[in-house]
């Protein structure tokens, strides 16, 4: 294939048709303190080096870091760390499966038709709803469109979110409503008020957006809250950033949700640095045709045996331009065949008891910690992240404990940096890799830093 | 007595009185294949000429209906929610798609009779 790249006429005369008098003019939008300008900011990197020498150099960078694996790690707020089996790795790397994205001629890969029918069909039993797409992005790029979504079947264009949703989820959710132009509601921050947001609801909502359990790991009964949603004639958007709790409490489905969003990168997919993460996505039949994203079907061919295929693409943007539901014109293909792949291993009573685990390792963790003098458990009710109190800022004790080796949760003000009432706040989590002597190195490094 | 008009999308316009039943003409269908879902207006909303007026999927696209004339949708065709394709079978018959109460009963006075429709289709082919 030969590289044609553009002519200097070729430039002039697509900058001529859009009306923009040079390159420049093209990226007026970003901050001229955030530009790079060759004359008089020019980059600042080294000369160049050999790649023995740049992989020397980078490996002593990389060094400096205090990885997850490595020591006592408490760090949780929307992206956990489990043992992911290696076979799960093995698997997800054989060619037949290895890809980023679902296929362009996706029926002639019925083996990638068929896991994502099979993800679809797990997604949809754990969250407790009808249909589930083959995933998106991540829980919370799947949450902003959750909303989008309401809009659509509601045909409202307010969001109230409640004021336990990830902040971060928060700002990808007012992100994309902004440039949709519709309205968001978020409540202040509250580590235990779910159900606050029942008397924000009016006519005009078009869905509520209720996180359980929430950033600060508090447990919610999302039903009183679809109940008041639903006499409003708006929808429950129920948000979970750690897909194993639902092995523990009830599904948002059998709450009453409308529409189920979840991060799913704690089975299957690592920490990995934030991402590539999978998100999850389900709803009701009855909104199906509003839903975003793609979605694997099973059929029969011509001689009556089982095929899969991408199934109601008229939603899609290939086809329906710019009235289809979403921009998102594949998936998350390769950590939803490591979710599969890992839920399959786990089987229903695995997953389970790994979810019991978790939060026996919880239960134990907050009772080594509220037994630090000065440290408070703010958490009623939760699954394997609670949120504590310590006497001194949470960013300095967070610093502290990582000096001492321990990576001990994320301070709220890192979250909410303008919440000044939480600043005193870490999210602490635990799952099934903390151990006896974790949680010793963990409560005496505590006591040490606040001594 | 009905009045019979048509417009170059590709939609039939009968008008009884004061309400005109909209739906897609047979060559319209043809054209879309299978037709697995129509979205429909609300009851009771006004739309004006040009307005988006309801949905119509088929197995291969997706494409919207546009009021070709303005007014207040009085009815809309219920049973092509559980059998779109009634709009395969019956396009200018059970297949319709929405009643609109006319705002303007001239409105009708530029669109083109059966015959000029059927001109229309052979020069466009």
């Amino acid at each position: 294939m030969r590289y044609l790249p553009l002519t200097e006429a070729d430039r002039k005369a697509m900058l001529k048709r859009i009306g923009a008098k040079d390159i420049d003019a093209l990226f007026v939008d970003v901050p001229p303190e955030a530009r790079l300008d060759s004359s008089d900011r020019p980059v600042d990197l080294p000369r160049r080096r050999s790649e023995l020498e740049v992989e020397r150099t980078l490996t002593r960078m990389a060094g400096r870091n205090v990885s997850a694996g490595a020591v006592p790690f408490f760090v949780g707020a929307g992206a956990y760390k489990h043992h992911v089996p290696a076979t799960v790795d093995h698997l997800i790397q054989r060619s037949e499966f290895l890809t980023a994205y679902t296929p362009y001629q996706p029926e002639v890969s019925q083996g990638t038709l068929q896991y994502l029918f099979e993800f679809q069909t797990q997604v949809a039993l754990l969250t407790g709803m009808e249909v589930a797409n083959a995933s998106m992005y991540d829980g919370s790029t799947g949450c902003g469109e959750a909303v989008l979504m309401a809009e659509r079947v509601t045909k409202r264009r307010k969001a109230v979110l409640s004021g336990g949703l990830h902040p971060q989820y928060r700002a990808v959710v007012e992100n994309l409503s902004h440039f949709g132009g519709s309205t968001v509601h978020a409540l202040p921050p509250a580590i235990n008020g779910e159900e606050d947001i029942v008397s924000a609801i009016d006519s005009e909502t078009a869905c509520v957006v209720v996180q359980t359990p929430n950033v600060y790991g508090s447990l919610t009964d999302l039903e009183p809250i679809a109940r008041a949603a639903h006499e409003n004639g708006a929808l429950l958007i129920a948000v979970v950033t750690e897909v194993v709790s639902l092995g523990a409490v009830r599904s948002p489905g059998e709450m009453g949700a409308d529409i189920v969003v979840a991060e799913g990168q704690s089975l299957g997919v690592g920490l990995s640095f934030g991402g590539p993460y999978v998100g999850l996505f389900a709803t009701r039949e009855k909104f199906l045709r509003q839903m975003p994203g793609r979605l694997a079907g099973e059929t029969v061919d011509g001689e009556g045996k089982r095929g899969y295929v991408l199934t109601l693409s008229t939603r899609e943007q290939h086809i329906r331009r710019e009235r289809a539901t979403s921009n998102i014109c594949t998936n998350s293909g390769l950590c939803c065949l490591a979710f599969t792949i890992h839920l399959s291993l786990l089987g229903e009573k695995g997953f389970r008891d790994l979810a019991r685990l978790n939060h026996h390792n919880a239960c134990l963790l907050a009772d080594r910690l509220s037994g630090v003098k000065g440290v408070e458990v703010l958490t009623p009710a939760f699954f394997n992240e609670f949120t504590i109190r310590t006497p001194k800022p949470g960013a300095e004790v967070v610093e502290a404990l990582a000096e001492k080796g321990i990576l001990g949760g994320v301070p709220v003000s890192r979250l909410e940096p303008t919440a000044d009432a939480f600043g005193d706040l870490i999210v602490v989590a635990s799952t099934e890799v903390n151990t006896d002597e974790d949680r010793d190195a963990y409560q005496t490094a505590l006591k040490e830093v606040l001594a | 007595m009905s009045t019979l008009r048509y417009t170059k999308d590709h939609e039939w316009i009968r008008l009884d009185g004061e309400t005109a039943t909209i739906g897609i003409t047979n060559y319209a269908q043809e054209q879309l294949g299978d037709v697995v879902f129509v979205e429909l207006p609300e009851v009771g909303k006004e739309v004006a000429a040009g307005d988006e007026a309801a949905v119509v999927e088929s197995v291969k696209a997706a494409s919207e209906v546009y009021a070709p004339v303005a007014g207040e949708v009085v009815e809309v065709n219920e049973a092509l929610t559980d059998a779109p394709d009634k709009v395969n079978e019956d396009p200018q018959g059970d297949g319709w798609f929405v009643k609109i109460k006319l705002a303007d009963k001239t409105a009708l006075d530029g669109l083109m009779d059966e015959d000029a429709y059927k001109a229309f289709l052979e020069e466009s082919a």
